[in-house]
């Protein structure tokens, strides 16, 4: 029964909650994971992807909290290898860019 | 979940993340009992098996990797499907020790449905390295499950694992661990108590879980409660009422949320259960990583990894197989006499085509060795951690043409420089959790020079190549890459532009040491696969072939016209041997037939014994069975017997011409002959005659098999031992046949479609006809286009073989590289490009 349903997809998919707001101008820009600096710890804020995207990235522990370092690139630039508590995990860039960092020691 | 307290058959789930170490508990368990089988519908591999502790029978099943029990991935669903509708007695939760906290997200998944637990904390040896302790109290406590700590590649733990499960099954009123959702926990209880009305949902699964599900917008959930709710849209309306009111108010997704208090908890139990005395340190793998995958060395190590295997497999165990060849061989002649044995002209038709079915085989056994240190050398890539880096560095190209990284294995497998093969090669695309870039590798992964294609090459090379031997093979080797890389690109962006897509988000393992047992059962598995498939499709499709080059056979006229010139010869014999004193041997005509046939199995193995020894062994052994005969065979001072060699050798030469030319006339006439000649309208663009096209189709049964028709094909007309070379370049240079047909054929042996066995297993992967269907079809439409875009472009320009191979190549490389670097116009410098699309989706 179940199977029958296996292919679907992802329909009306929401709205982040925060780009709503982007427009009174409160959160206007914000950091992903693509713009920050290597080597320096980063906490997830928010991840802007949705569906099976968005599921893939908080199975591998990209969730919101947690804390992220940007360890390398790979020899050709893309993807990035980053490392949460003593795992290491490689994503490409427009996977990168859909999740929403801000500095750690700031908060 | 049930309500008897003593069971005597227990169901045991095994749940856990991908590389966790179930299947290695799995075995752990269950011994040698179990077997595999497919999730109704799908490809997800279903293994169940089954051991008894104390009387009892527990029947276990090695669920695929889950994380979180979404509806998002086949994987994920299928476990979650068995959980709900086989309700397992005990589910065994499996967690990587030395990653206790993203594994935990699925352990309070799993107890919030309400499962009983036992958790076996994995890895124990690893995490001891890692110099971590746990405090296994502590984690019972908190977890409110029993915690088995376990290493499942020694075994350790078994035993206490298995005691735990017959408890957990026991004793019902284990009081599981609750996750509080902190702001949204009163809203989770409001949605409970709301699903907790329906009495046959309640049957079903736990409904704090669904409303945890719901709240985190699963439409798996959903369909859930569509089954067994009246007011569903009702249910599911407040659900969302919750979701949009708890977003406006904390700026944030509530699935964000519960994952985020999923992971507090997680991240807390850590804390306090586990003792970390290396923290703060740079671990191991990553002060490796530092070398392998820095920016410049990583591409010279990936390099010479590629050549270590390269040289290690195909080289060395081209060396090996000159070893094992000779077993092959011996296998052959022992079957050989086993069957009804030759005639003079005709040979019974069981010995000839059980033999052709046996040499069919063999060509194909005779690659196991090469195999065997491929899939080993692979294994160990992949245990240790290194495929996952491979397919790191590679990712961006690979993703560029629309595949993906982890494109990178199934490549290898096939046979990317020269060796491989595809079946195992299509298998291994099974990882690759992207469906579009999936079916486009397996669309492409056929392409690669399997070890098959070689021998066809080196044949054409030897022939019209030899002194651009290098650049050619070097040609062959590549361009099959750069056509994969393209037409995956075409693929992608065309017929395959709607499948659904995923992320390459990847772990990097820790490295570790691959064991030997491991590394050994995954090669041998691997080679095993492959040796089924020359037991099965392979032996059958050769039948077939083979039937089609048998008949409709000679006609009646050409049988009496051979029966003929043999009785001539044979009188010719006895007319030599008139008055020899050996002549009474062969008085009779069956004597005679069987000394030719002692004559010829002599001389084979005279000339396949090495050293001057064994060539004395094969004497002895005559003349120890056909004491009778060994005068015909050995050269000696006795004048008759001279003569009587002399009189039998021009017999058997006479013999062989007759029999070449009846086979060669019986191809002529055969069905696939006639197919052959059917298509010589279309393939004359590429100037393939009849005889070319005979090979190409054969070898859809197994690549192999074209060099053998061609063998046939182009047979010696004299006694004198020319190589096949030789003879199919004299006479096809005398047929007209240049170095660009040569070309032509090449090229378009390198796109040909996949082999049946290959296809076969297309089918088994997509569980799609129609993709089995297009994966024959669309090569072999773009292999005669491109051979007679060669051939007529050649012909026209008047260029040499080896002149249309290079622009060929330097036509796709220029392709490539414009494909490769292209990107869309708009632009306005990269950083603005990036935030804009970052903006955009
Ligand atoms: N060091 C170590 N390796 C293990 C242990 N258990 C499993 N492995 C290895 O972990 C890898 C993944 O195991 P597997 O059983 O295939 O994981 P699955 O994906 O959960 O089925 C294999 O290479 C195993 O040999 C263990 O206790 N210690
Ligand atoms: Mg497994």
């Amino acid at each position: 029964m179940m199977f029958g349903k296996m292919f679907h997809r992802f329909k009306n998919r929401p709205q982040h909650p925060a780009d709503s707001k982007r427009h009174d101008g409160l959160s206007g820009s914000w950091f992903s994971l693509n713009d920050v600096e290597h080597a320096k710890e980063f906490k997830i804020k928010s991840i802007h992807s949705h569906g099976a995207i968005r599921q893939r990235l908080l199975d591998m522990g990209l969730v919101p909290g947690i804390t992220v370092t940007v360890i390398r690139d790979a020899p050709l630039a893309d993807p990035l290898e980053v490392r949460i508590g003593d795992s290491f995990i490689s994503l490409r860039r427009t996977e990168a860019k859909q999740i929403e960092v801000h500095d750690d020691k700031q908060q | 979940m049930t309500s008897n307290n003593k069971k005597e058959r227990l169901l045991v789930a095994l749940a856990g993340q991908q590389n966790c170490g179930k299947s290695t508990i799995f075995n752990m368990v269950t011994g040698l009992k179990q077997h595999i089988a497919n999730y109704p519908g799908v490809t997800v591999d279903k293994k169940s098996g089954s051991y008894r502790e104390k009387g009892c029978v527990v029947e276990i099943v090695d669920l695929p990797g889950t994380y979180s029990l979404t509806s998002f991935s086949l994987e994920e669903r299928v476990a979650r499907q068995f959980l709900i509708e086989e309700k397992p007695d005990v589910v065994i939760n499996v967690l990587d020790a030395s990653n206790l906290r993203r594994g935990m997200y699925l352990t309070f998944q799993l107890l919030e449905m309400g499962y009983p637990v036992v958790v076996a904390l994995n890895m124990m040896d690893v995490a001891d390295r890692r110099g971590l302790e746990y405090d296994i109290k502590c984690l019972e406590q908190r977890l409110g499950s029993p915690v088995i700590p376990v290493i499942g590649r020694s075994g350790q733990g078994a035993v206490e694992l298995k005691k735990a499960v017959l408890e957990a099954a026991t004793n019902k009123d284990q009081m599981a661990a609750s996750l509080n959702y902190g702001e949204l926990e009163e809203k989770v209880t409001e949605l409970h108590s709301m699903l907790s009305m329906s009495t046959s949902l309640k049957q079903v699964v736990s409904p704090r879980w669904l409303a945890v599900k719901l709240l985190e917008n699963d439409s798996g959930a959903e369909d859930i409660i569509k089954d067994h709710m009246e007011n569903a849209q009702e249910v599911m309306a407040h659900a969302k009422t919750i979701r949009e009111e708890f977003e406006t108010t904390n700026a944030m997704f509530a699935g964000d949320h519960i994952v985020s208090c999923r992971d507090h908890l997680a991240a807390e139990v850590e804390e306090t259960c586990i003792i970390d005395h290396k923290k703060g340190e740079v671990p191991l793998s990553e002060r490796i990583d530092r070398f392998l995958l820095n920016r410049w060395l990583a591409p010279v190590f990936l390099v010479l990894t590629v050549w270590v295997i390269y040289q290690l497999s195909i080289v060395q165990g081209y060396e090996l197989t000159k070893i094992t060849w000779p077993f092959l061989a011996a296998a052959r002649t022992f079957i050989a006499d086993l069957l009804p044995a030759a005639g003079f002209l005709n040979d019974p038709q069981i010995r000839s085509m059980g033999l052709w079915l046996v040499d069919s085989a063999n060509t194909l056994l005779n690659y196991v060795p090469i195999f065997l240190i491929l899939f080993s050398l692979i294994a160990i890539l992949e245990d240790s951690g290194y495929m996952a880096r491979i397919a790191f560095i590679l990712d961006r190209i690979l993703n560029r043409f629309g595949l993906h990284g982890q494109s990178t294995l199934p490549f290898i497998l096939a046979g990317v420089f020269a060796g491989g093969c595809a079946v195992p090669g299509v298998m291994a695309t099974k990882g690759i959790p992207d469906q579009r870039a999936r079916l486009a590798t397996i669309l492409t992964v056929p392409f690669m020079n399997c070890l098959a294609k070689v021998p066809l090459y080196t044949l054409l090379i030897n022939i019209y190549f030899v002194e651009t031997k290098g650049l050619v093979l070097f040609y062959l080797s590549t361009i099959t890459v750069i056509f994969a890389l393209l037409i995956a690109k075409l693929l992608s962006s065309h017929v395959l532009k709607k499948m659904e897509t995923a992320p390459f988000v990847m772990e990097l393992p820790h490295y570790h040491p691959p064991t030997f047992n491991g590394v050994v059962r995954r090669a041998v598995d691997r080679t095993w696969l492959y040796i089924k498939k020359v037991g099965t499709v392979v032996v059958a499709v050769a039948a077939v072939v083979y039937i089609l080059l048998q008949y409709p056979g000679l006609t009646p006229q050409q049988e009496t016209l051979y029966q003929q010139r043999a009785q001539t010869a044979i009188s010719k014999f006895y007319d030599n041997m008139e008055g020899n004193k050996l002549a009474p041997t062969v008085a009779e005509y069956e004597d005679l037939v069987r000394l030719i046939n002692v004559y010829i199995s002599y001389k084979a193995q005279k000339l396949n014994a090495q050293g001057k020894e064994a060539s004395q062994g094969v004497d002895h052994t005559f003349k120890e069975a056909y004491p009778d005969y060994y005068p015909f065979l050995k050269r000696s001072k006795d004048k008759d017997a001279r003569k009587a060699i002399r009189a039998l050798k021009d017999l058997a030469n006479t013999r062989k011409t007759l029999r070449r030319e009846m086979k060669e006339e019986r191809i002529v006439n055969s069905f696939l002959g006639q197919i052959g000649r059917s298509l010589e309208p279309v393939t004359q663009f590429a100037n393939f005659d009849w005889k070319i096209n005979v090979a190409l189709l054969s070898s859809f049964a197994a690549r192999e098999s074209s060099v053998a028709t061609l063998g046939v094909l182009f047979e010696q007309s004299d006694g004198e031992n020319k190589t096949l070379e030789e003879r199919m370049g004299s006479e096809q240079m005398a047929a007209g046949y240049t170095a660009l047909t040569a070309a032509a054929v090449m090229i378009f042996f390198a796109l040909y479609p996949p082999c049946l066995a290959t296809t076969v297993m297309v089918r088994v992967q997509t569980q799609s006809w129609g993709w089995m269907v297009f994966s024959i079809v669309f090569p072999t439409a773009l292999g005669l286009t491109v051979a007679s875009l060669m051939f007529t472009i050649g012909s026209i320009m008047n260029l040499s073989g080896i002149e249309i191979l290079s622009l060929l190549y330097f036509i796709v490389l220029g392709l490539l590289l414009i494909v490769g670097f292209y990107r869309k116009p708009q632009r306005r410098g990269f950083s603005g490009s990036l935030r804009q699309r970052a903006e955009s989706s």
